[in-house]
């Protein structure tokens, strides 16, 4: 092999490692704050994804009209809930945050989108729809049963997939769409072209980890989060909204899903269920990194993304494979290092 | 009621079906798809609901039943009754070497860890040229006996039927047994279990491979009901199905199992016929109705459906109580080499820069009650561990009868006649406190998991059992046997737990404030057993913070202060030592 070869394939791991980096981190996230293992996240991608494509070809995507069914049925969750108590406050804000806002990114969407608009409104639309998917979707399918254990949690996680991923192919179809890349420009250094698509890739991604480093450590609303991760009675009881907690972890990874996507999705072809795959290899680094370090995760995917690129180079075949039993030798080391302590579960 | 009954008549229903005229052959196709979702179900209830491993992997050890009779009867002509055995062992190998790599992770890395390789696994499945790749094989030959082939769907229904309903009735005889219960304390962490013999991790690998084996065989049933094997079936989506099936049914329920087989095969069945017509020709939509169904489903019924429909049935299956005077032998100890019970010396634990433990020493004599007693965070329940093999020493030596302990697991420990009780109640809650007490005689049983699911164990289980009621008759619960643990107060659970650790038959019993949650009178009567059963010859070494009970229970008391021994002595001693005023009121008093 010459050097050429192998820088080509090191900048591919990377770019795709980087993306990798940003799921993983959204997975520990998420994981950390509500204890969801989030399957759904392939679906924040592809929806992010092709919610852009398709406002870049002038069209309205599905999405923005799901956005608003889960918005009704969460503005019924809350009224229910607070059958007992209807205070005019109450509902106004339980009006305002469900009805009122994807009605406005609704309308926003159908205003906007046309083959002229540019593409930074397009890409804060579908920021805006995913982001408020995510939203719904803690408000829908999780915070209910939000107390109860990581299995049930889990398949509730699977459902939600598979209900997401289905309504992905009614709004996207079975083919694939690109979208048009962020920036024309390119920079040359030795062999290696970078595209200002891979130059945004790399630096979203150092952005959000040190947002999301220093969101954790040093503000007091990161710290309420990591508290109810830890101990939600006891977050509870000094005064921290869970389900706030719950809501803004939601939030924050169907947003990093839709840049995610947004940053692929004019390099690669993406089709309605890719996300899931994509999403995996997201959960090797969150794995890898011990589902609770982000640094660990962001260094954990670069590594996945790099043996991607190598093995698709050299066993192309045995690609997905290769990548998925890289798990085998680190869950190996962590079981040789199993921690004594008692765990409580339940 | 006898519990067999309903087992006869479901199994005299399941036969007669594809006799009733006019039942549509499509029914049977779809019976033997919950037949074999339910094998694979059922391996899940006992991994996942009752032993607290999940796994997404299993469709993958469908696959390796599957693929190796395919490869095998097409390649090479052998007998599909002759792949049956290799393609259990093959899947079961499979699991002894995924599984010393994945049981033995905490928590959540194990789903995590289990749908990567999983999904390794499937597209190893779809790469592999004598698997014949994405295509897979076909021309699989159908199971015969003699010149019967069981070529159609209504044949194949009894080979299908029959295994699953032999292996509910292997499964429900090995939860009820020795190793059942062992099992089924494994979800509540490892160290209960540990402090009475149990080895774990063992008994993590045993119902991962139990597993992954009902998989295999339903992966061969599959091949060759299909006959033809392709990677599709054996895939992370179908991994993740099985789950389902499992937490529909009610997870810790081995009828469950079939139960939620049926549910979500005819849901789906269901959702693609009719879906379409409603809603014009989208396809796809069956799994956004399933996908949402189901969480509808969890948010209704967390624990699945099994169980809300047995409580909601006017008959509850009796149990039936165990013969209290059949005797069970006395354990064999190792050899005396010191007549101390207990000699600790210079023990030491060390956290990173925290000393729990400073050099502490002190003894337990024979037929001695001693107390341990300290503020919070003296060392007392670190010391415990130590004694008891749950952690481990950073210096000194503890001894019991002579014989080192030092750093011993849990389960050797047990053996040299050392049980315990503690501070945090660790019972199984969905447990009866008979099942919980018998966990305590585990190593005064032999009979292994293969021995249980055939039923040869009843000798030996039933004098597990008579000990164990013997025991809970002891210490006054003989009201409560057959109640569920978690149904009690804490302060029984404590008393559950010293009836459990007498099961070992121990020389020295160690009971972790075993007063705490207890109303006056049954302190009273706790200090009265506790007595008598010195005066019988046991000895006690007790942590607690209740200074009457401690004062005129104990023989002699040893005080800790920040894990160092301040002082030593008769009750009488301690109450006027200035060191301990000091310690406990902050001054000299």
């Amino acid at each position: 092999m010459n050097t050429t070869i192998m820088l080509f394939l090191l900048q591919d791991g990377i770019t795709n490692g980087a993306i990798y980096a940003l799921l993983g981190l959204a997975l520990v996230l998420v994981f950390a704050v509500t204890r969801v293992i989030l399957i759904p996240q392939g679906e924040f991608v592809t929806f992010g994804a092709l919610s852009y494509a398709m406002l870049a070809t002038g069209q309205v995507p599905g999405t923005a009209k799901l956005a608003m069914a889960m918005g009704v049925v969460a503005f019924g969750l809350d009224l229910f809930e607070a059958r007992r108590s209807l205070r005019p406050r109450r509902v106004a804000r339980a009006f305002a945050l469900n009805i009122a806002l994807p009605a406005a990114i609704l309308a926003l969407t159908y205003g906007l989108a046309g083959p002229k608009t540019p593409i930074a409104v397009n890409i804060a639309l579908s920021l805006l729809i995913v982001a408020a998917i995510g939203l719904f979707l803690y408000r829908i399918a999780f915070q209910p049963i939000a107390h109860t254990s990581v299995l049930v949690l889990l398949i509730a996680s699977v459902g939600c997939h598979l209900a997401l991923q289905g309504l992905g192919l009614v709004f996207f179809g079975a083919e694939g769409l690109r979208g048009p890349a962020l920036s024309n420009t390119a920079l040359t250094i030795g062999p290696l072209r970078f595209t200002g698509q891979s130059l945004a890739v790399y630096g979203l991604t150092v952005a959000f980890i040190v947002a999301l480093w220093l969101f954790f450590g040093f503000t007091l609303m990161g710290k309420a989060l990591r508290a109810t991760a830890v101990n939600r009675l006891g977050a509870r009881l000094v005064g921290i909204r869970t389900t706030l907690s719950g809501q803004i972890a939601f939030l924050l990874a169907s947003i990093i899903g839709a840049i995610s996507g947004i940053l692929i999705v004019p390099i690669t072809t993406l089709y309605y269920d890719t996300g899931f795959l994509i999403g995996l290899k997201g959960f090797i680094a969150a794995i890898i990194g011990g589902l609770v370090s982000y640094p660990l995760t962001a260094v954990a995917a670069l590594l996945v993304g790099s043996v991607e690129a190598f093995s698709s180079f050299y066993a192309s075949n045995f690609k997905e494979v290769i990548v998925f039993t890289l798990i085998l030798p680190v869950l190996v080391l962590r079981s040789l290092a199993a921690p004594a302590v008692e765990e409580e579960k339940d | 009621m006898n519990q067999r009954t309903p087992l006869i008549i479901f199994a005299l229903v399941m036969a007669a079906i594809p006799f009733i005229p006019g039942v549509p052959p499509f029914w049977i196709v779809l019976l033997n798809n919950i037949g074999l979702a339910a094998l694979v179900a059922m391996g899940l209830v006992l991994l996942t609901g009752v032993g607290g491993l999940t796994s997404f992997g299993q469709a993958a050890f469908c696959g390796f039943g599957a693929y190796t009779t395919a490869v095998l009867t097409t390649a090479y002509g052998v007998s599909p009754w002759l792949t049956l055995p290799l393609s259990l062992v093959v899947s079961g190998i499979a699991a002894v070497l995924l599984g010393i790599v994945t049981v033995r992770l905490s928590g959540h890395y194990l789903p995590l860890g289990t749908i990567a390789w999983g999904i390794g696994l499937f597209y190893l499945f779809s790469k592999l040229e004598f698997l014949g790749r994405n295509d897979g094989i076909s021309g699989i030959p159908p199971l015969s006996i003699g010149n019967f082939r069981m070529l159609d769907p209504g044949t194949i229904y009894f080979a299908i039927w029959i295994a699953v309903l032999v292996s509910a009735l292997l499964t429900m005889n090995l939860l009820d047994s020795r190793t059942g219960r062992a099992i089924r304390a494994l979800r509540r962490g490892h160290v209960a279990g540990e402090a009475f013999g149990v080895q774990t991790p063992r008994a993590k690998l045993l119902v991962f491979v139990y597993a992954a084996v009902l998989a295999g065989l339903s992966g061969w049933l599959y091949a060759h009901f299909q006959r033809a094997a392709n990677p599709t079936p054996f895939g992370a989506h179908a991994g993740i199905e099985y789950l389902f099936i499992a937490v529909v049914g009610g997870a810790g329920y081995v009828w469950g199992a079939v139960l939620g087989a049926g549910i979500v095969v005819i849901l789906k069945e269901i959702l693609q016929s009719y879906l379409p017509y409603i809603f014009g020709g989208q396809s796809q939509l069956e799994t956004i109705v399933f996908g949402i169904l189901l969480v509808v489903l969890l948010q209704l019924a967390p624990t699945g459906v099994w169980p809300w429909l047995m409580s909601r049935l006017p008959i509850q299956p009796g149990r039936k109580m165990p013969d209290a005077s059949l005797p069970l032998a006395t354990p064999v100890r190792a050899q005396a080499s010191s007549a101390v019970l207990l000699q600790i010396e210079k023990a030491r634990k060390q956290f990173g820069g925290v000393i729990a433990v400073n050099d502490v020493s002190f003894d337990v004599q024979a037929r001695e009650i001693v107390a341990l007693i300290g503020p919070n965070g003296a060392g007392k329940s670190t010391t415990f561990n130590l004694i008891t093999g749950v952690l481990t020493t950073t210096g000194g030596t503890i001894s019991v009868l002579g014989n080192k302990v030092d750093n011993a697991p849990p389960q050797e420990v047990v053996k040299l006649g050392v049980a315990r009780t503690f501070q945090h109640v660790k019972l199984v809650p969905d447990m009866t406190v008979l099942e919980n007490v018998a966990i305590g005689a585990h190593l005064r049983g032999s009979a292994g998991a293969i021995s249980s699911m055939l039923r040869l164990d009843r000798a030996d289980e039933a004098k597990l059992l008579a000990e164990a009621a013997r025991q809970i008759e002891r210490v006054g619960l003989g009201d409560q046997i057959d109640q569920l643990a978690g149904s009690l107060s804490l302060g029984q659970q404590r008393i559950v737990e010293i009836a459990r650790a007498l099961c070992v038959d121990p020389l020295l019993l160690l009971l972790d404030e075993p007063a705490a949650g207890l109303r006056h009178l049954e302190k009273q009567r706790l200090a009265a057993l506790l007595r008598q059963l010195r005066d019988g010859g046991m000895s006690v070494l007790l942590v607690e913070h209740d200074m009457g009970f401690v004062m005129d229970l104990a023989d002699r008391i040893v005080v800790l202060d920040f894990g160092t021994k301040i002082a030593e002595g008769t009750p009488d001693a301690i109450k006027t030592n200035p060191d301990v005023i000091k310690a406990y009121l902050g001054a000299t008093a």
